[in-house]
């Protein structure tokens, strides 16, 4: 089993997650990249939130301007050594502009959440035994940073600066 | 011994900040923590390995190898005691200087790991990525801000890309390792052709100083030299270009096949055309955000830190006649610098029979002293497995060889063939398939005679127990691939390769030679270079004229007869 955690507490996943095969049902649904493109419309007419699961190698940049559609975009991580979804994240908060969920999901590690959270994402599909207090902890295991990114934290250069 | 009389003296070097001591120490508990979650069991060994990599920790045949970041090769003598103490109490009492200007240690205990980073922390060290798919200690030319070629000291750009590179949130789950090296002068000491990416300090036509770009070069079983990306950035884009470069990478490699997935492969695949292409993409994008804008005064805040040490004047500009020994070790290891009165003196870590780039805690020791009383406090680890005390005054050099030679460490042999590179091998790494030790042994020890060295003149040879040529065999004059043939160790010559600003990629000859046949055929190639050459050729530019023919022919006579 899993669990959903956003900003930073338990939270209900109102995403039903549904097979490329399978009828859609009622309500919010999270679909993979193929199913979108082959239910385009349908889904568009819903009127329903969206979201979309996108494999490590799908770049964001193919959703084009129905990104605006989506409330939810799912990056998967593979393998948690497949790091290609720092970058897609990234890209959706800048270039994309998306200002929705973007939720972790797949086999990453505790090690990786403070990175995930730097680059953009905001939620994360994790194990039962990922408790609140490891999640608050993977984020302040470092206080300061070097580079900007997504979550637009302070750099040490600019802590330097006195600004 | 430690002689007490010698007082520690401090470089200008970078020194730590609150935000960096902070930063190294937070990472040092964030380590100890997973080190704690492996012992109990809550980590596998598959999940701890990219955690620990990225933190310098391999595991080898016999035990843990822990690699140590020395950045840019610049160590200062408290730091070097810090080794050798660490050395002593946690290793067997040695260390290993590589060809990433690193220091690691091969026998050490897991349980160790963390109160060793705390000794680092307290001397600003670390082993942040100095292993894993992510970007690499960053490397430089080791005569800098003492050589008079250099347009600037590339070691301030380097500490900026240290600081920007260290737990990048979105670089440290790459395809694979990323390695990067500055350098600042037409002569590259940096092997920067044969990185990842490397930037060179330029100057355009307008006399404006900038950055030449290059990405993709690699060793590895698929060798390449890099492109050039971009022939000049300006100073406050770099960081941005960097990071688009790297974008693109992440963005764009294969994650199919581990030997498809250097940035070398994805350049190579897609051309050198797209890839600009689509970094000038990215590079756009980020200098219209402007966050990673590199603003003058922070260069000119960490060039402070480097400053050049305060040059005594009147001091005599010659060599002191110390007899014919020393002679011979001025005439290799002894190089211009740019103050008068001044030189900079290359120890090779390579007397014929030792194992290259090790050094014992005792003999670090001994050349911290010497970096006190002799180079302002400072010493350089070069990519060629040597050390380097950067400002001496020529004066001193007579009792500099002097204390080297109670060393064992004054081999007179700078850039000569007994000057070798060799990767650890099978003596040690879990990933080898031959021993490399011994025949950098055998080699040097068959070229020890000093005239006939340098009769020859300059030639490196470097050997790799593997393909993955830590010993960038592909980047030797004379370069060694060990292999593996149903159990038994084989030896191929790889010649005309170059790791210098004349970058090439050495040529395979043929099948291998058995190990008791190798140094032989060494041999017989030199012998054909020394019969062949033309006045002012060096070994390189023979093979360049001549081809490999009459090498293959001579080095195959013996062992075909």
């Amino acid at each position: 089993m899993t669990k959903l955690i956003k900003s930073g507490a338990y939270a209900q996943d109102t995403f039903v997650p549904v097979a490329d095969d399978a009828a859609l049902p009622e309500g919010a649904v999270l679909v993979s990249l193929a199913r979108f493109q082959k239910d385009r419309e349908a889904l568009l007419a819903r009127n329903t939130p969206i979201g979309v699961k996108l494999q490590s190698s799908e770049n964001p940049e193919t959703l084009g301007a129905d990104i605006n559609h989506f409330s939810l975009i799912a990056l998967e991580f593979p393998k948690f050594r497949d790091g290609r979804a720092f970058s897609w994240a990234r890209m959706l908060r800048t270039r994309l502009g998306f200002t929705g969920e973007i939720r972790a999901v797949g086999d990453f590690l505790y090690d990786q959440v403070n990175y995930q959270h730097r680059v953009g994402f905001d939620a994360w599909e994790v194990p039962d035994n990922f408790t609140i207090e490891m999640f608050n902890h993977a984020l302040t295991e470092m206080t300061n940073v070097y580079q900007p990114s997504s979550d637009g934290k302070k750099t040490i250069r600019e802590l330097r600066a006195g600004k | 011994m430690l002689n007490t009389l010698i007082k520690p003296v401090a470089p200008n070097m970078y020194r730590y900040d609150e935000f960096d001591a902070q930063f190294v120490t937070e990472r040092v508990n964030q380590f100890a923590g997973q080190v704690a979650r492996r012992l109990s069991g809550e980590l596998t060994e598959d999940q701890f390995k990219p955690l620990r990599l990225m933190n310098g920790l391999y595991l080898q045949l016999h035990a843990y190898m822990l690699r140590i970041a020395v950045p840019y090769g610049t160590l200062s003598s408290k730091q070097m005691r810090k080794l050798a103490h660490i050395a002593r109490t946690y290793d067997k009492n040695f260390g290993h200087f590589t060809t990433r200007t690193n220091l690691q240690f091969n026998w050490i205990k897991l349980v160790d790991v963390p109160k060793i980073l705390r000794e680092l922390a307290d001397v600003e060290m670390h082993c942040i990525q100095t292993s894993g798919n992510c970007v690499r200690n960053v490397t430089a030319d080791q005569f800098a801000g003492a050589t008079d070629e250099e347009i600037e000291d590339p070691r301030p750009l380097a500490e900026i890309i240290r600081q920007w590179s260290s737990l990048h949130p979105e670089f440290v789950f790459l395809a694979r390792k990323f390695k990067i090296a500055v350098g600042a002068t037409e002569k590259d000491r940096a092997a920067l052709q044969w990185h990842d990416m490397a930037v060179q300090i330029v100057k355009n036509a307008q006399g404006r100083v900038g950055y030449k770009v290059m990405a993709g070069g690699g060793m590895g079983r698929t060798p390449y030299v890099a492109h050039v990306m971009s022939e000049f950035v300006e100073r406050e884009d770099i960081l941005a270009y960097l990071e688009a470069v790297l974008r693109v990478y992440n963005q764009d490699s294969r994650r199919d096949n581990i030997h498809k997935q250097r940035i070398k492969i994805l350049i190579n695949t897609i051309g050198p055309e797209e890839m600009r292409r689509r970094v000038a993409r990215e590079f756009e994008e980020l200098k219209r955000m402007g966050t990673l804008q590199l603003p003058q005064d922070e260069l000119d805040r960490i060039t402070a830190y480097f400053a050049p040490p305060k040059f005594e004047t009147g001091l005599p500009d010659t060599i002191p006649d110390a007899g014919p020994d020393f002679a011979n070790w001025a005439a290799t290891n002894v190089h211009k610098h740019k103050a008068p009165g001044y030189a900079i003196a290359t120890i090779t870590l390579k007397t014929p029979g030792q194992v290259p780039g090790d050094a014992t805690s005792e003999q670090m020791d001994v050349i911290a002293d010497l970096m006190d009383q002799f180079s302002v406090g400072e010493v350089r680890v070069t990519h060629e497995q040597n050390l380097v005390l950067p400002h001496v005054r020529k004066q001193d050099l007579p009792a500099i060889y002097a204390k080297l030679k109670e060393l064992d460490f004054a081999a007179p042999n700078a850039g000569l063939i007994t000057d070798i590179i060799a990767c650890p091998g099978l003596d040690y790494c879990d990933l080898a398939n031959a021993r490399s030790i011994p025949i950098a042994q055998s080699i040097a020890k068959k070229f020890e005679n000093l005239d006939r060295q340098h009769e020859i003149g300059e030639l490196k040879i470097k050997i790799s127990g593997c393909i993955n040529a830590c010993g960038h065999h592909h980047a030797g004059h004379i370069g060694i691939l060990g292999v593996d043939k149903k159990g038994v160790e084989f030896y191929q010559l790889i010649l005309g390769g170059s790791g210098a600003e004349d970058a090439s990629i050495g040529e395979i000859m043929g099948p291998g030679f058995g190990e008791h046949e190798i140094a032989d055929a060494v041999e017989r190639v030199v012998n054909v270079y020394l019969k062949t050459r033309k006045p002012g050729e060096r070994f390189l530019d023979t093979y360049r004229r001549l081809g490999m023919a009459p090498f293959k022919d001579a080095a195959y006579e013996k062992v075909a007869a």
